[in-house]
């Protein structure tokens, strides 16, 4: 530690005004900041102590509680190989073969991320911030798995810059970095992100008789389009080589799908971290998962076709839609920020995943989509709850 | 009618180094201050002494260009020996050097009863105890012309580490009650005093009469009296109130049956740098250095007037503040700390419940430094403002419309409302460390003077 201290301390003269390399000044302060707390103390006014909880940790608590669902990933992409190709395999097997689909996936989009994020925190002068510790594996987790890594690259950089950089960095930014280097291969490269293919990695080997690599939402919309009652169509689904999409199977996510996104199970430990630790809102994801059932059951009233007869809870564990409320929908910069708001803004989430997923083809994932309109609306929602607050108390004048 | 508030927001900071309840036999104050400085929104000072003068206690010291009835007096009889002045001559300090005994100017005893307004508005102004009357909105001295709709007194102090009423105010219950007659007068509706609902109110207030007593509890910062104006008789746009402390009370009561300016005030010594955490008897704007030096656990340290969340910083050889009954003393936080911020622990204070930060598991009290645990960072978290101001106030809103300086926005989101001292508890738990008082006095004051 006090080697450590010491280099810090040697290269710093470097870095200050007068350096040769003054303009890194910034990347330095950040790297020493990451290793030690800084040092700063509170002004002569004001509060003079501070509580110990700051960006940083805030920023981690949320990593770590998405782990369970990185490790589960990992797993579930050997498993779900190993399936597909009709080999008997290992626990180990099957983790080293998602670590080596995985990893550099992760590995891009921190890499990338983080350098696009230096270069703007040189250019501009402004202090490293910690957003991307939570967007570089968020960006992970969403991608299929074997993505070529120059799209992951290509996403990250374009996520950065445009998702976030150009409305002026962390905290200022109006959609979800994450969804937008999603969003932006979703309709750059849409034969990489989309359809039956990408979701299960084959490598050079062949598929095994009777297996489909569809997701389970794609498996729901066409057994609807050929009259197949949707539960039946997902229950035989995959069958004959003992990968069907059963409630418990797509609940524990043992289907093909994002590297992160696939186990409501995961999504929910992460959920229970963000909640006991006070960092994600309960109110997002409780209203969500209320929006979805409830939107559900209506389509089930309204049941003209087989998709919107299927039973509302199958929504719920249904491709992405826990990851995406408990770790998207949550994003405390642009989802809604009053307590009222957020309310409506999970509740239309989940409201609209159900709409885009039951009457758009084009867009079986309904969650993405749902979720970066909300953020567009999200100022809106706001807007109103404050001005009610406003009436509120010009009311009171009267009285 | 009186009130029973009852608030559940808010954050209660338990500190280590609270002053037992007793007098101390500290080495006596030698110099005594005035500082213009505590007096927010005070514009012109003109000093009224000059370095070598003998006053008494009462004697007018200095006074401001802007309202010049009111009057700032000499807490201590004694040698005036310094006027400090800082850049562009700002005046900074005016400071006695006091006698061995303390004699008072003789201002002539009054009953508020049977003065009339006006003279009853002179008197106190001209008394030196005007000061410790507070406008609200704003947060600055009461203008003598204005006439205030209420007059609240909080009765209790929920701040970390505060000190006790009930001890600082012992057997002061003629002089509170004289103080809450002449109070009466001032305010064309109620004096409120507000009591902490959760215990038995000390023997100070047991027996007030002309007040409302309204009961209110909850966790810090129940005890603000902004807090309890926006529960009790909101300010809206135009209103106007006054606030004053319980020791205001007494000084004013003092100033009717006693006829003197009486400066002499109980403060308690704490924090957890210091050893013997007690309470002293001494004058306003007392020198800290005699009880601070002998007294402290270890060297590198702050000495703050005030408490923790809204005090000053000071010198060891600085003077409380004219509106401090405390000093705390804490260690200084200026280290850095290998992975500080990742490094789970149970001994670092947070409101938090982050992982790795288990304070919470922590029924005891902490020892907190001046550390700020992270720099400053845009806004990010939302909700956390919230959980700490129990009003109905959107604070992150209010914040962005003074960043913004849109002057309508900051009027509609509650700004009348609040001063520094009820957001200090936000600048607390603020995990982006932004100076949240500052901001809004910054926004007070385009207000203010717009």
């Amino acid at each position: 530690m006090k080697a450590l201290k010491n280099l810090f301390d040697s290269v710093k003269p470097n870095f200050e005004k007068g350096g040769k390399w003054e303009k890194f000044y910034t990347l330095y302060e950040g790297h020493r900041t990451i290793v030690f707390a800084p040092d700063l103390t509170t002004k002569a006014k004001g509060a003079q102590i501070k509580d110990a909880t700051d960006l940083k940790r805030v920023m981690i608590t949320v990593v770590i509680a998405m782990i369970p669902a990185l490790l589960f990933g990992i797993l579930n992409i050997g498993h779900q190989h190993f399936l597909a190709v009709g080999e008997e395999a290992t626990f180990l097997d099957k983790a080293i073969f998602g670590l080596i689909s995985a990893l550099p996936i992760l590995v891009v989009s921190y890499g990338v991320g983080l350098l696009t994020e230096f270069i703007f925190c040189v250019v501009r002068n402004h202090p490293i911030s910690e957003g991307f510790l939570v967007s570089g594996m968020l960006i992970a987790l969403v991608m299929p798995p074997h993505i070529p890594l120059w799209q992951v690259a290509a996403a990250t950089i374009f996520a950065v810059v445009i998702g976030k950089e150009v409305f002026g960095g962390t905290g200022m930014n109006i959609l979800n970095v994450a969804l937008t280097a999603r969003a932006f291969l979703y309709f750059a490269y849409p034969a990489n992100i989309s359809g039956d293919q990408v979701w299960t990695y084959l490598g050079d080997k062949m598929a095994v008789d009777g297996f489909s690599g569809a997701t389970a939402l794609g498996v729901a919309y066409s057994a609807s389009n050929d009259g197949t009652p949707v539960v039946e169509a997902l229950a035989s689904h995959n069958a004959s080589i003992g990968a069907d999409y059963s409630f418990i199977n797509m609940f524990m996510g043992w289907i093909p799908g994002s590297i992160g996104e696939t186990s409501v199970l995961m999504a929910l430990v992460g959920a229970a971290i963000l909640i006991g630790t006070g960092i994600g809102s309960w109110k997002i994801m409780l209203s969500g998962f209320l929006g979805t059932y409830v939107m559900g059951t209506i389509m089930n009233l309204l049941a003209v076709n087989e998709y919107m007869a299927m039973p509302a809870h199958y929504h719920l564990v249904m491709g992405g839609l826990a990851f995406g409320i408990i770790f998207m929908a949550t994003d405390p910069v642009s989802a809604a920020q009053t307590e009222t708001g957020k309310w409506i803004y999970g509740l239309l989430i989940g409201v609209l995943t159900v709409i885009i997923r039951v009457t758009n083809p084009a867009y079986p994932e309904g969650i993405m989509l749902a979720v970066l309109l909300m953020n567009v609306f999200a100022p809106l929602i706001d807007y109103y709850v404050v001005k009610a607050n406003k009436t509120r108390r010009l009311q009171r004048a009267t009285v | 009618m009186s009130k029973i508030v009852k608030l559940k927001k808010g954050f209660d900071i338990k500190l280590e180094g609270e002053a037992k309840k007793e007098l101390a036999d500290f080495t006596p104050a030698q110099t005594f201050a005035i500082k213009p400085t505590d007096f927010i929104g005070l514009q012109r000072p003109k000093v009224l002494v000059n370095v070598g003068d003998t006053v008494k206690a009462g004697t007018p010291v200095m006074f401001d260009k802007a309202m010049d009835q009111v009057i700032y007096a000499a807490p201590v009889s004694g040698e005036v020996v310094d006027v400090k002045r800082g850049e562009k001559r700002k005046l900074l300090e005016i400071t006695i050097l006091a006698d061995q005994t303390i004699s008072h100017e003789d201002l002539g005893k009054a009953d508020p009863k049977s003065l009339d307004r006006d003279a009853l508005v002179a008197k106190l102004a001209a008394g030196g105890v005007w000061p410790q009357l507070i406008q609200r909105p704003y947060g600055v001295v009461a203008n003598p012309e204005d006439t205030p709709k209420a007059i609240f007194i909080s009765g209790f102090d929920t701040n970390p580490l505060a000190a006790d009423y009930g001890f600082m105010l012992e057997g002061e219950e003629k002089y509170f009650q004289a103080g809450i007659d002449a109070l009466g007068k001032l305010t064309s509706g109620k004096v409120h005093l507000n009591l902490n609902g959760a215990s038995a109110a000390p023997s100070v207030f047991a027996n007030v009469s002309n007040a409302e007593i309204n009961k209110v509890s909850g966790p810090h910062p129940a005890g603000n009296v902004g807090v309890q104006i926006h529960h009790i008789d909101p300010i809206n746009k135009g209103d106007l109130l006054w606030t004053i402390s319980p020791y205001g009370v007494i000084q004013i009561g003092k100033l009717m049956v006693e006829g003197v300016y009486d400066a002499s005030k109980t403060i308690a010594i704490s924090g957890s740098e210091i050893t013997n955490a007690a309470y002293v008897k001494t004058y306003m704007g007392a020198n800290v250095s005699s009880f601070v030096k002998g007294n402290l656990n270890s060297g590198h340290v702050r000495v703050i007037s005030g408490n923790v969340l809204t005090g000053e910083k000071i010198s060891m050889d600085g003077f409380v503040g004219y509106y401090h009954n405390q000093i705390t003393v804490i260690p200084e936080g200026d280290y850095e700390e290998f992975l500080g911020w990742l490094m789970p622990s149970t001994s670092k204070l947070s409101f938090h419940k982050a992982l790795g930060m288990f304070s919470f598991l922590n029924k005891g009290k902490f020892k907190v430094d001046t550390n700020t645990h992270g720099e400053e960072r845009p806004f990010v978290v939302s909700g956390v403002f919230e959980k700490v101001l129990p009003m109905d106030i959107l604070p992150t809103y209010l914040f962005k419309a003074i960043l913004a300086e849109d002057f309508d926005e900051m009027e509609e989101l509650g700004l009348y409302e609040i001063i520094e001292e009820d957001v200090a508890l936000c600048e607390f738990v603020d995990p982006s460390k932004n100076d949240l008082q500052k901001l809004v006095r910054s926004g007070v004051e385009l207000l203010m003077y717009s």
